[in-house]
C-alpha cells in the first residue's frame, strides 16, 4: 500500500481538530485593492504626505515662525528655492520659511479633511441607518429634516458661523461636520432601505434580536463598504471646502495655515515672480487630491466587484 | 386526537393595506387579504405540510406565526397563551420556541458574520448569561449534529455550498432547543439531490428532538415525504387539510385533484396530457377575491351556489371547504381540457 494508513488518519484527525480561519469579505476586498495599480499609487502618495505632514519639521532647516531677514524685500530675488540658505520651497513674501509653512499647511489641510469626514461617517451612518430600519413615520421626519438642512445654502453660512463667532480652527471643524453628514446620511438611508427586507435581517427579528443590535450588528457592517468610499471621496472635498474658505479670508487665520491660505497667497504673488510660492503648496494639494481620488475609485471597485 | 395540541389557529388572518401611488391622503387604502381566516391545528412532533400556488399565502402565514407580520385572529401555543395577542416583550419568551428556516439559504446568513456568530446569535440572545467557551462549545457540538465540521466555526457563508448554508441555517434554528421549526421552502433553492440530503436531515433531527415542523413548499412530492399531514392554501384561504397518505390517496377537493394531477412523473412514456386537469384562467387578484368559494372562476365543478356562499371547513380528519367534494368524473375532466383549450 503506498499510503501510510496510520499517518493519513491522523492527518485527518489533525485536520478536522484545527480550527479553519476564514477569509472574510474585508479579506477579499483587501486582495482585490491591493492588485489595483492606481488605487495602490494613490494610497503611497497618501502616505508620503502624511509622512511629510508628521514629519516634515525635522529636516526644515528654518521654523515657521522665524523671518529671515537676509531675503526680507527682495524675496523675488533672494528667496528662491535653494538648498544652501536652508530655504528647500523658498520664502514666502515675509520672509518666512515656505518648506516648514508647507509642513504646517499641510498638517492643517489634512486634519481638517479626516476629521470633517470622520464626523459624516460617524453621525451620518448611525443617523441614516436608523432611519432606514425604523422607517414610517419616524424616517419621514428625520429624512425631511435633512432635506431642511441640505436646502440652506451651507457656504452661506459657514460664512455666517466664521463672521460671527470668530475665525478659529475649532468654528470651521464645527461647520464643516455640520454639513458633511448630511449627503452621508441620504446614501445609508437608502442602503438600509434594501438591506432591510433581506432574509438575514428578517431571522434576526425572527430571533428577537433588539433593533440596535440589528442596526449594529447586522446593517452597519454590510454598509461600511459604501461608507467606507463615500468617506474617502469626501476627505477631499472637505480640504476643498476648507481651502475655499481660507482663500477667501475667512477660514485659517495667521499665524496658522493651511493649503487654500498658502495658495491663496502665492496667488496674490504671481506677478511678483515668485511663482514658487503657488506652485508648492498648489502640487501638495493636487497630488494629496489625486490620491483620495484614486483610492477611493479602488477601494469601490474592490468592495463591489460585481458592479464592474 | 386527544393531546393538546402544540398550536391551535383560528382564523388568521393578515391583511396588507394597499396605498396606489397618487392616492390622495383621504382616499381609503386597499385591502389586500394574503391570508383569509386561516385555521389548523399543529400537534407536538407532528409535521404539517403547507402546499399551494405562489402567492397563495404560504409564506405570509409562516411570517405572521412568527410574527414578523402582523396578523388578527388566534395562535393558541400549548401554554394556552395566544400568540397573536402578545407584546413584543412577552413574545420575547416564545421567539426561542418558534424558530424559522428560510427559503435561500445564503441570504438568510449575513455575509459578514462567521458560521459560528451566524450560529451563536439566537443563543446569546436569548440567554445573554452564557460564557464564551460555552457558546461556542454548543455552536460545534450544534454544527455537528446537522453535518457540519466543527472546524470550519470561524469560515464565512459564502465559503459554503448552497446545502451546507441550509445546513447553517438549520443549526441557527435549533440552538436554542425549539419546539417548533417553520421551514419557509428549504429545500426549493437546492439541487434535487442535496433537497434529499437536507430534507433527511430534517426528519433525522426531528425525531431526535421531537420537533413539530410546519413545512411550506410547492414540491408536492417533497411535502409528502416528509409529511404527516398537509394542508392545501388557495389564495389565502384552507381548501384541504388530511392526513398525507389519506390527501394524496383520496384527494376530495377540486383543486387539490388538479394540484397533484400536475406532479411530475418520472417517466418518458408517460403522457402528461393524459393524466392532468387542466385548471382555467389565472389565480384571482387577492385584492378583489371572487365571492363565495374562492376558487369557484376555475372550479370545473363550480355551481351557482358557490358564489352565493362560503364553504366551511367540514370533516372529521379529512377537511374540505368544499359545497361539492368528491372525485373529479370523466365528463368534469373533459370539460377542464375544453375550458383549457378554448
Amino acid at each position: 500500500m503506498v499510503i501510510q494508513q496510520d499517518k493519513m488518519q491522523s492527518l485527518a484527525a489533525r485536520m478536522a481538530e484545527d480550527e479553519v480561519k476564514g477569509r472574510s469579505p474585508w479579506a477579499d476586498a483587501r486582495k482585490r485593492f491591493l492588485r489595483n495599480r492606481a488605487a495602490m499609487a494613490g494610497l503611497v502618495i497618501l502616505i508620503l504626505v502624511a509622512l511629510f505632514a508628521l514629519f516634515g519639521n525635522r529636516f526644515a532647516a528654518w521654523s515657521n515662525e522665524d523671518l529671515d531677514f537676509n531675503v526680507m524685500g527682495q524675496v523675488a530675488t533672494m528667496g528662491m528655492p535653494s538648498v544652501e540658505n536652508g530655504h528647500y520651497f523658498g520664502t514666502d513674501d515675509l520672509g518666512r520659511d515656505l518648506f516648514a509653512r508647507t509642513v504646517q499647511g499641510t498638517q492643517i489641510s489634512l486634519m481638517v479633511g479626516i476629521v470633517g469626514a470622520a464626523i459624516a461617517v460617524i453621525a451620518g451612518t448611525l443617523y441614516g441607518a436608523t432611519a432606514g430600519y425604523v422607517g414610517g413615520r419616524t424616517d419621514q421626519l428625520m429624512m425631511r429634516a435633512v432635506d431642511i438642512l441640505m436646502a440652506i445654502p451651507y457656504m452661506f453660512v459657514l460664512i455666517l458661523l466664521l463672521v460671527m463667532f470668530g475665525r478659529s480652527i475649532a468654528m470651521l471643524f464645527l461647520g464643516i461636520g455640520l454639513i458633511s453628514w448630511l449627503d452621508m446620511s441620504r446614501i445609508v438611508r437608502g442602503q438600509t432601505l434594501s438591506l432591510k427586507n433581506r432574509e438575514f435581517i428578517e431571522a434576526a427579528r425572527a430571533t428577537g434580536v433588539p433593533a440596535w443590535r440589528i442596526i449594529l450588528r447586522h446593517i452597519v457592517p454590510n454598509l461600511l463598504g459604501v461608507v467606507a468610499v463615500y468617506a474617502t471621496l469626501l476627505v477631499p472635498l472637505m480640504i476643498l471646502t476648507e481651502s475655499f474658505i481660507s482663500f477667501l479670508g475667512l477660514g485659517v487665520q495667521e499665524p496658522l495655515t493651511s493649503w487654500g491660505a498658502l495658495i491663496s497667497e502665492g496667488a496674490r504673488t504671481m506677478s511678483y515672480g515668485t511663482l514658487w510660492q503657488l506652485a508648492f503648496p498648489l502640487f501638495f494639494f493636487c497630488i494629496t487630491l489625486f490620491g483620495f481620488f484614486f483610492v477611493g475609485d479602488g477601494l469601490r471597485d474592490a468592495l463591489d466587484p460585481k458592479d464592474r | 386526537m386527544t393531546t393538546k395540541p402544540l398550536l391551535d389557529v383560528r382564523d388568521l388572518r393578515v391583511t396588507f393595506q394597499i396605498r396606489r401611488e397618487g392616492d390622495l391622503p383621504w382616499t381609503p387604502p386597499r385591502q389586500l387579504h394574503a391570508v383569509g381566516g386561516v385555521d389548523f391545528t399543529l400537534n407536538p412532533g407532528e409535521t404539517l405540510g403547507v402546499v399551494g400556488e405562489s402567492g397563495c399565502g404560504k409564506s405570509t402565514l409562516a411570517r405572521a406565526l412568527i410574527g414578523l407580520v402582523p396578523a388578527t385572529g388566534q395562535a393558541e401555543w400549548i401554554d394556552g397563551r395566544d400568540l397573536l395577542a402578545l407584546t413584543p416583550r412577552q413574545m420575547m419568551k416564545y421567539r426561542a420556541d418558534i424558530q424559522m428556516v428560510f427559503q435561500d439559504p445564503l441570504a438568510s446568513l449575513n455575509p459578514r458574520m462567521t458560521v459560528g456568530q451566524i450560529i451563536a446569535e439566537p443563543l446569546t440572545t436569548h440567554h445573554p448569561g452564557l460564557g464564551r467557551a460555552e457558546v461556542k462549545d454548543r455552536v460545534k457540538a450544534m454544527m455537528q449534529k446537522v453535518g457540519l465540521l466543527p472546524n470550519q466555526i470561524n469560515r464565512y457563508p459564502h465559503e459554503f455550498s448552497g446545502g451546507q448554508c441550509q445546513r447553517i441555517g438549520i443549526a441557527r434554528a435549533l440552538i436554542v432547543e425549539p419546539k417548533l421549526i417553520i421551514c419557509d421552502e428549504p429545500v426549493s433553492a437546492l439541487d434535487v439531490s442535496i433537497q434529499a440530503q437536507v430534507i433527511n436531515l430534517l426528519i433525522r433531527l426531528q425525531r431526535e428532538l421531537g420537533l413539530a415542523l410546519v413545512f411550506i413548499a410547492h414540491d408536492l412530492s417533497v411535502v409528502k415525504h416528509i409529511s404527516d399531514r398537509v394542508m392545501v392554501l388557495y389564495l389565502g384561504k384552507v381548501m384541504e387539510i388530511a392526513s398525507s397518505d389519506d390527501l394524496y390517496a383520496a384527494p376530495q377537493h377540486p383543486y387539490t385533484q388538479a394540484l397533484l394531477s400536475a406532479v411530475p412523473v418520472p417517466d418518458p412514456d408517460f403522457d402528461v396530457a393524459e393524466s392532468v386537469v387542466p385548471l382555467a384562467g389565472d389565480l384571482p387578484s387577492p385584492l378583489a377575491p371572487p365571492s363565495g368559494c374562492v376558487f369557484r372562476t376555475r372550479c370545473p365543478r363550480a355551481q351557482p351556489a358557490c358564489a352565493e356562499q362560503v364553504p366551511a371547513l367540514m370533516g372529521e380528519d379529512h377537511l374540505t371547504a368544499c359545497h361539492f367534494p368528491g372525485p373529479l368524473t370523466e365528463e368534469e375532466i373533459t370539460r377542464a381540457r375544453q375550458t383549457e383549450a378554448a
